[in-house]
């Protein structure tokens, strides 16, 4: 066992863990954040994305050793004292939530594409989300939802 | 066999003396995309694990006239997003933009997708066509290996990650015109392996192709050299006419791809080589007609 230490949804968190245990068995089983979703485990269907150090990366081949000093998001740290971030009501609002279980992932790459450019267009919106599987919505829906979001949030800056 | 520690070296010389300490069975540690499956999997047995991302210059990008130093810790998102590179190694920042996913590209490194040696690897080929040589660093010290030498079978690398590490990869920029072009069919555009891709390089001196690089992989176990084409084009008239057929006819004959049942007939893929070899050339013989060529001195 060996002790890291990280900066996971804005609070610096200690915890203990095996050189081969991955982020998503360390963020689901010790830290007990289940919304990131464990799915194929090989890097193919993007339910387990969390964003580190701001890119979104599949967190069940990352060792969790490797963010020893990094800054890891899940979907948890995104809601901001109980109230939804302006994606995830646009998730809602577009009925781009059904199952739900690629949901979170699904949610934080579109954050990150949100993070680096205000107002992405369709292609950049697809390339983004081409890491995801969905089996339920057709993937139509995160497209709206993407586009809402960024109407929430341009709205957020005019009234600020 | 227990993983019995996960270390954090902050210099090359450092992680190689981490490696020594476990007598080559430690491993490195780079984006870990491969790395982890085969972990899991069994395929690989480390007993400590020495990882790569406090090591400053394997993160650099750095563009010089001459050259292009890409540290070898560099993430394929980064090649790929990378606006001076695209104009300087098309083939290169096309090639690294089909690798995976978005979350594997964020993490997966160029380095480490060179060892990793799989024959469908999408950034390596371009490495070969660029005429790439790599940095390694062992106990014994540095030194300089072209890339192409490193691949020696299916998942095997002449580098040896329980006792070296790479540190930097050399892309030689000639001084005059020169254009790349990388050509991929997959059975979708993401998370996908190639049926077959193509990277090709052309240098023009005097309106006559002066250098030709063909890279086709994966058709055999190791980034396959279409020499005949390559032999073909050295020495003609950029303008002449039916050059491409002609190199991508070529590749046709010379390339011998395997059935597959994950990637199609042997048959059918050499057809895919010729035609993805004759595309990439028309392009690249279209661009140093049109003055578009990758020329080092261009937009610095």
């Amino acid at each position: 066992m060996q002790e890291i230490t990280f900066n996971l949804n804005g609070e610096e968190v200690t915890v203990e863990v095996e050189p081969k245990d991955t982020l998503l068995r360390v963020l689901r089983e010790k830290l007990f954040l289940t919304g990131t979703k464990m799915g194929c485990e090989e890097s193919e269907c993007g339910a387990c994305t969390v964003i580190l150090d701001s890119r979104p990366v599949n967190s069940c081949t990352v060792p969790a050793a490797k963010v020893h000093g990094k800054t890891v998001v899940t979907i948890e740290g995104i809601s901001k004292n109980g109230e939804l971030d302006p994606l995830q009501e646009a998730f809602i609002e577009a009925g781009a939530v059904q199952c739900g279980f690629c949901t979170p992932g699904v949610i934080l790459s579109a954050k990150a594409i949100l993070d680096r450019c205000e107002n992405p267009d369709e292609e950049q919106i697809r390339d983004e989300l081409s890491g995801h599987l969905c089996r339920c919505t057709g993937y139509l829906q995160f497209y709206d939802a993407i586009r809402i979001a960024v109407k929430k949030l341009q709205e957020q800056k005019t009234e600020k | 066999m227990r993983i019995e520690k996960y270390l954090y070296p902050t210099s090359a010389e450092e992680a190689v003396r981490m490696l020594e300490d476990y007598q080559g069975e430690a491993m490195i540690m780079a984006g870990g995309t491969d790395l982890v499956l085969w972990i899991k999997e069994g395929k690989r047995e480390p007993s400590a694990l020495v990882d790569i991302d406090g090591i400053k210059e394997l993160h650099s990008v750095l563009i010089q006239e001459n050259e292009i130093i890409l540290g070898a810790g560099v993430t394929h998102a980064e090649v790929a997003e990378n606006r001076e590179l695209k104009k300087r190694v098309k083939c290169l920042t096309d090639g690294c933009r089909s690798v995976g996913s978005p979350q594997i590209r964020n993490i997966a490194t160029v380095g480490g997708n060179i060892v990793s040696a799989q024959p469908a690897a999408d950034s390596t080929v371009n490495f070969v066509a660029l005429g790439a040589e790599c940095e390694i660093v062992s106990a014994e010290g540095r030194r300089r290996v072209p890339v192409e030498q490193l691949f020696l079978g299916v998942g095997k690398s002449a580098l040896n990650p329980g006792r070296e590490l790479m540190t930097k990869i050399y892309i030689p920029l000639p001084a005059c015109p020169y254009a790349t072009s990388f050509q991929r069919l997959a059975p979708r555009n993401s998370l996908a392996l190639p049926i077959v891709n193509v990277a090709a390089y052309l240098a023009e001196k005097d309106g006559r192709i002066a250098e030709a690089r063909i890279v086709a992989s994966p058709v055999a176990v190791t980034p396959f050299r279409l020499r005949q084409a390559e032999q073909y084009l050295t020495g003609k008239q950029v303008s002449e006419k039916g050059l491409a057929a002609a190199a991508g006819q070529l590749a046709h004959d010379e390339a011998n791809p395997r059935d597959s049942l994950l990637r199609g007939s042997g048959e059918y893929r050499k057809v895919l080589v010729q035609d993805l070899v004759t595309k990439a050339v028309e392009e690249i013989l279209g661009k140093l007609l049109r003055g578009g060529a990758e020329h080092a001195g261009n937009n610095v």
